[in-house]
Formats: structure tokens, sequence, C-alpha cells
């Protein structure tokens, strides 16, 4: 039925997979990061994650992968000459010489880059959704903010990220098929080569099309039993 | 303290995707194929690179007695890649053109073939500017038959850029494209002589002016190495003294491919 | 230096070009994709299996698969079966344009559908139990109450989405079009200048989401002049009590 393309479609299967993964601990970093800076007393973090978050949601993925692509490496080149020729550097780490930035790794940054800018919303709502009471309490306590954030904000934060990180997840999972754009051997891309040797794009596009279907309904299972599983004792208004 | 730890997180980060400078002696050589322009590259069904170019990058590596790994890049993509050393040669059937030449070095030519249109048979186009006019052509970007038809036919034709040339052949079956422009050799073996092309036929002269089509496909690497580029060259006047290239010709085409 | 800005400046009438092309391309998905929200929206909220049930499937399956497997779909899967070359609905199909327009549309409503839904599901109970108090039928409650609410309400969701369809209008470049992204891929693909060319490109994406993105917040407060939701966290809310 799949003309022989079967064992393709199962290795861009596992690289879809893999790179959504990747992606999705890149941007929960990201994420984290950009909610505590957009809350911070500090301006400037405050207005580069401001910065961060309208440029990501501004500029279409694709292009972003492109300009990361095509760009990435040329601009990583120029810092890794700029670290080599710092001689503190270079007697600490040692000369770097020359970086590659694949596809995978593009498309890693990429979408874990993107993710993290949406992240940032959602962690940001969850964290102001914490009850002030609470930190309040864990201050009068004498816990450091270190403590606060670890032992009160962080368990408490997933309670009220979970919907919003998981339909992001969902958007991850959709968004790995742009990488097949730059040539990354994933599920779309194998798709789109067996369909353009074949001539028979239908049979190849639908088969995919049912594997992503298939991967969103098995994502929105895990998250839905996740959810119920987090928000155990919590009194429902 | 602050620069310490500057430097240990890009090293880290950097550390992840770093890998050795490349020797300048050429023995290890990354070459870049399409994979989608067959019979000269291709991807089989276990995803391994196939086809005349990839068997030729094979050859010369051995001649030059240096050790390839051929990846694949897509086409419209290939050159900024090459220029970012993402891999060191292209060896797809790539034209050598004035235009590439401005940004990067060719080796001498591997083959040479001429480029032609292909219609519908029976839809009576010729190629000419009153039989074009107002026709749709499907070329692959960054091509030199794209620029072809954009320059001397843009203002009076519809092109239709593809990715792959495999796209613009799913295109013409579907009656979206009256024409297509692009390698004769490729048109007929990728395409005329399979199923899907049955019902269409070459049209119009071979295209072999050196302003538009260019000297020949030859191996293209970044401007600093040519080097390289010469080494190929005399790789590939070596293999076809001995043979070699005369056997892989033989294997994919009943004709000299080198052309003149 | 110079050189790339020259070039940016010399490709900027093609690539606007372009951006009229994709502004044509999402007003027309949005509209039809408003229009088919609503029916969807209404029937996803209804009791009756038969009328949620194909609402449901519609909506996760285009909103569970990537819209560039639901264009190549649309375009070269319809495109390779001789009885769709000869019907009726070739003339349409035959074109890149309207395979977008479809394929974008379907995709917008779908998403659309689920906000109109959860804006219905959020207008206030209250209200509708004062409608029917006051004896209006169902079609009047709809009509008078729970739909101009829900629009007020979806608004912001909404705003995202215009936002994302904008950026999914890249994908257009894909099955041949020339739209900013398409006239930016062929540009680059001759003077093999990406980083210039894209940078370029993705500016103007900027701009056009600015410009919505400030129309959206206009309309919000044009809508909710009493909604000053004191209660609601601000951007600059910080989660520091002042140490004393």
């Amino acid at each position: 039925m799949l003309h022989g393309y079967e064992a393709q479609l199962w290795v861009g299967l596992q690289m879809t997979i893999g790179v959504a993964s990747l992606s999705v601990l890149v941007g929960l970093v990201l994420g984290m990061l950009g909610a505590t800076a957009k809350l911070s007393r500090n301006p400037v973090a405050r207005k580069l994650a401001d910065a961060y978050t309208t440029i990501v949601r501004g500029i279409p993925e694709l292009i972003l992968l492109l300009i990361l692509f095509y760009g990435g490496s040329i601009f990583v080149q120029y810092v890794v000459g700029l670290l080599d020729s710092s001689e503190t550097f270079v007697a600490l780490i040692g000369e770097i010489g020359y970086v590659e930035i694949d596809a995978f790794t593009a498309g890693v940054l990429t979408l874990g880059f993107v993710f993290g800018a949406y992240a940032t919303e959602v962690f940001r709502g969850a964290i102001i959704s914490i009850h002030k009471g609470q930190i309040e309490a864990a201050q009068a306590i004498g816990m450091n903010r270190w403590q606060v954030f670890n032992r009160i904000m962080l368990p408490q934060v997933w309670r009220f990220a979970l919907p919003g990180i998981g339909n992001l997840w969902l958007v991850l999972l959709k968004d790995t098929a742009l990488i097949s754009v730059i040539g990354l051997d994933e599920l779309m891309r194998k798709t789109y080569v067996a369909a353009g040797s074949t001539q028979d794009p239908f049979t190849f596009f639908a088969f995919a099309a049912f594997i992503y279907l298939a991967l969103t309904a098995i994502s929105m299972i895990v998250f839905q039993t996740a959810e119920k599983r987090l928000n155990r004792g919590v009194r429902r208004s | 303290m602050k620069k310490l730890m500057l430097a240990a997180v890009s090293a880290v980060v950097l550390a992840v995707a770093t890998s050795p400078v490349l020797a300048k002696d050429w023995g290890k050589i990354r070459i870049a194929t399409e994979g989608a322009y067959p019979p000269f590259n291709f991807t089989d069904k276990a995803g391994k690179l196939q086809g005349f170019d990839v068997d030729i990058a094979n050859a010369l590596c051995a001649q030059m007695k240096a050790s390839c790994t051929i990846v694949a890049q897509d086409w419209d993509g290939i050159i900024p890649a090459l220029n970012a050393k993402k891999f060191d040669a292209v060896i797809a059937s790539m034209s050598i053109t004035e235009e590439r030449k401005k940004k990067v070095s060719f080796s001498g030519k591997y083959y040479t073939t001429p480029a032609k249109f292909v219609r519908k048979k029976g839809s009576g186009i010729e190629i000419n500017a009153a039989s074009l006019k107002g026709k749709t052509v499907g070329v692959q970007r960054a091509t030199i038959h794209a620029n072809f038809v954009t320059d001397n036919y843009g203002k009076i034709m519809d092109v239709k850029s593809y990715a792959t040339q495999d796209e613009a052949y799913l295109d013409f079956k579907a009656g979206r494209l009256d024409l297509l422009l692009a390698d004769s050799v490729a048109l007929k073996e990728g395409f005329l002589d399979t199923a899907n092309g049955a019902d269409a036929e070459f049209v119009g002269p071979d295209f072999t002016d050196k302003k538009w089509f260019g000297d020949g496909a030859g191996i293209a690497v970044r401007k600093a190495d040519a080097d390289l580029a010469a080494k190929f060259t005399a790789a590939i006047a070596g293999i076809r003294a001995s043979g070699v290239y005369q056997t892989i010709n033989a294997k994919y085409f009943k004709f000299d491919v080198y052309g003149k | 230096m110079g050189e790339a800005l020259n070039l940016m400046w010399d490709s900027l009438p093609k690539l606007l070009d372009g951006a009229f092309l994709t502004l044509e391309l999402i007003i027309l998905a949005l509209v039809i994709g408003f229009i088919l929200a609503v029916p969807v929206a209404l029937m996803r909220t209804a009791k009756n299996p038969f009328l949620w049930g194909p609402a449901y499937g519609y909506i996760f399956y285009f909103r569970g698969t990537p819209l560039l497997v639901q264009i190549y779909l649309t375009y070269y899967g319809l495109g390779q079966f001789e009885a769709v070359r000869e019907s009726f609905l070739w003339p349409i199909f035959r074109e890149a344009y309207w395979c977008a327009i479809i394929a974008f549309s379907l995709n917008t409503a779908a998403y659309t559908a689920e906000i109109f839904r959860g804006a219905i599901q959020a207008v206030p109970h209250g209200e509708i139990e004062a409608a029917r108090a006051v004896g209006m039928s169902r079609f009047l409650q709809y009509r008078r109450i729970i739909l101009p609410s829900a629009f007020r309400l979806a608004l912001p969701a909404y705003s995202n989405e215009v936002i994302l369809m904008l950026k999914s209008s890249s994908l257009a470049s894909t099955i041949t079009l020339l739209d900013l992204t398409g006239v930016a891929r062929v540009i680059v693909s001759r003077t093999f200048a990406p980083y210039e060319i894209f940078i370029t490109a993705a500016i103007i994406y900027l701009l056009i989401t600015f410009v919505v993105t400030r129309g959206f917040a206009w309309t919000e407060r044009r809508l909710n002049p009493q909604l000053k939701r004191p209660d609601e966290p601000k951007a600059t809310a910080t989660w520091q009590p002042e140490v004393r």
C-alpha cells in the first residue's frame, strides 16, 4: 500500500517525536525564564522578555526556521570567532573552531524558541494565579526566594499551566512538519520524498495526516489524565 | 566570575554541536546532492542516495584517495548551505554559470546535456513568443531553467516555481502546466519514460546557449577552496582516462553524457 | 553591509507585491472561516450527537493535522485523481490560489469554532435564564443575548487566531503561490542571500502583525468600555512582595 516506503516513514516518525520532545524541553526552560523575567522588578528583564514574545509571535515559524538555518551558522561562526580570539576563553576551554548547525539543531532551537515565547504567557498567567497569600505565608515562615519558588510555586504552576502547555504541545507536534522545509528527515519530509518519487501524493499525505491525528489523540489523552491527577483534592467551583 | 560563567555556558551550548576543523589536505570531504533529480540523483526506498552524480562522486573520491560523506540538501538552499560550510562540495548536476560563479567556484565539467521543453501530446504548443503567450510553464526554483524562462518569457508566460522537479511533474500531469523546462535527460528518464509522462513529448530545440545554460555540470566549492576545485578537475580527467567514468556512464545512459 | 542594505531595498517592491497577496489570502480565508465557524460552533454545543459528532470530527481533523499536510492534500492530493479533474469543481481546485483559500478557510473555521464554543459556554448563565424568564424563544435567545455576548468574549482569543492565520499564510508558498514568503524564496534562489531577504520579509510580517494587534486592541476597548477589570493582574505585577 505504501509502495515499500513504510520503513522510511517509521524512521521519520521517530525523528518527529524526537524533535518535538527536545524542543519542548528547550521551550519549557525558555518559557519559565521568560515568565519570571516578565514578572520581575527589573525593567530591563521585562523589556527583553517583551521583545522576545512580541518578535517571535509576530514572525511566521517558516521564516524563523529559514533565517536560523541559513543565517544561524554565520552568526554562530561569528560568535565562535569572537570567543576564539579571547585569550581567557581559549586558555580555559580551548579553541572551538568550526561549529555546525544542522537541520536538527536548527529545528529544535527554532521550535523551542517559538514554544518558549508562547509558554512565557502561559506560565505568567499560571504564576499570577497562585494565591498571593500562600507566598506571603511562606515568606512569613522564613523561606528564601528560591525555596518559595521551588516548594510553593513550581508544584502549583504546573496545575494551572497544564492546559495551556498541552495546547502548545499539540501545536508543536504539527509545527515539526515545517522542518521538512529545511530538509530534516522527519515524518513530513519522508512523506514528501515518497510522494514525489512515486508521484502518489494522496496516499502518502493522507497516511501522514492519520499519523498526526493519532499523535494528537494520544497526547490529548495523556494530558487529560495528567490534569486529573494534578487536580486531585482541589475543590472545583 | 561573570566572564567564567559566560564562557562555561557558551562552551556547554556550543560543545553540543562542535565538529573538528576540517583538514585542508582534503582527506575528508562532505559532498551534498539533492536526491530528487533522477537519474542523476535520487533517494531510494531505503532512504539511500543513488544516481549518476552519487556514483561519480564516489569514483572521484576514490581517485583522490579521500574519504567522502554524501548528504542530501534541498536544491534552492544548496549554494547558501555550501557557503555556510554545511558541506564542502556540491555534486548535484549544477550547471556552471557566470551568475553562480559570483558565489562559488567550480571544477571542470563532468557532463553536459541540453535543456528542452516538454508539452502535452497534441497540444500544439511551439517554442516561439506567439505560441507561448499566456501559457504556464513549470520549473524548479534556483535552476538555469527558471532563470531562462523568467528572463526571456516572464512577461508573456505564467512561470510557476517548484521546490523539486517532482512537484512540477505532478502539476503537469494534473493539467496545471502547459510546459515543463528542465534537463532533457532528467525529463526523459524521470518523466517521459514513466507511466505519468506517457502523454507528454519533447518540443522545440535543444538549449545549449552558454549564456543561460552554462558550461556543463560541474562541482561547486566555496570560493576560498579553489584548490579543492582543482583537485576535482584533475580527478575527473583521471577517471575519464582510466575508464571508470565510462563504466558509470554506461550504467545510466546509452550515449556519452560527457559531451564535447 | 552596504551591499546587504542595497539588496534589501531593491527587493522591497517585489516583496510588497507578495505582501498584498498574503493580505488578500488571509482576509478571504478569515471571512469565509468566520462565517463557517458559527454554524459549526452551534452544532458543537448541541445536545444531539448527530450534530455535535460531525462537528467534533471536523474540528478534530483540522486541529489535529498540520496545515502543511492539509494544503498538500488539497492541492497535490486532489489533483491526482481523474475523477476530480473531470468534475465541475476542477476549475476551482486547479488553481493554487483557491486551494490555499479552501485549506486556510477550513482550518481557521475549525479553530474559530472552538473559540466560539468556549465563548458561548462562557456567557453568564444568569443572562440566559433572564432571557428565558422574559419569554424569548431559543432563536431569540441566541440572536439577542448569547451570540452578541459570545462574540465580545471571543475577541481576545480570536485576535490570536488572526495572528496565527497570518503566520500560517506563509505556507501558501509551498504550492507555487507568490505570497510574501513565496516571493522571498524566489529572490533568495537568484541572489543566494537568504539572511538579508528573509529578515526583510520577517520585518514586513512584524509590521502587519503590529497593525493587526493594535486594531484588535482598539476594537476591544471600544466594545468593552465598562470593563475596566480592576482585579486582572497587570503585566508589571510582581509576585515578590516587599520584604519588610
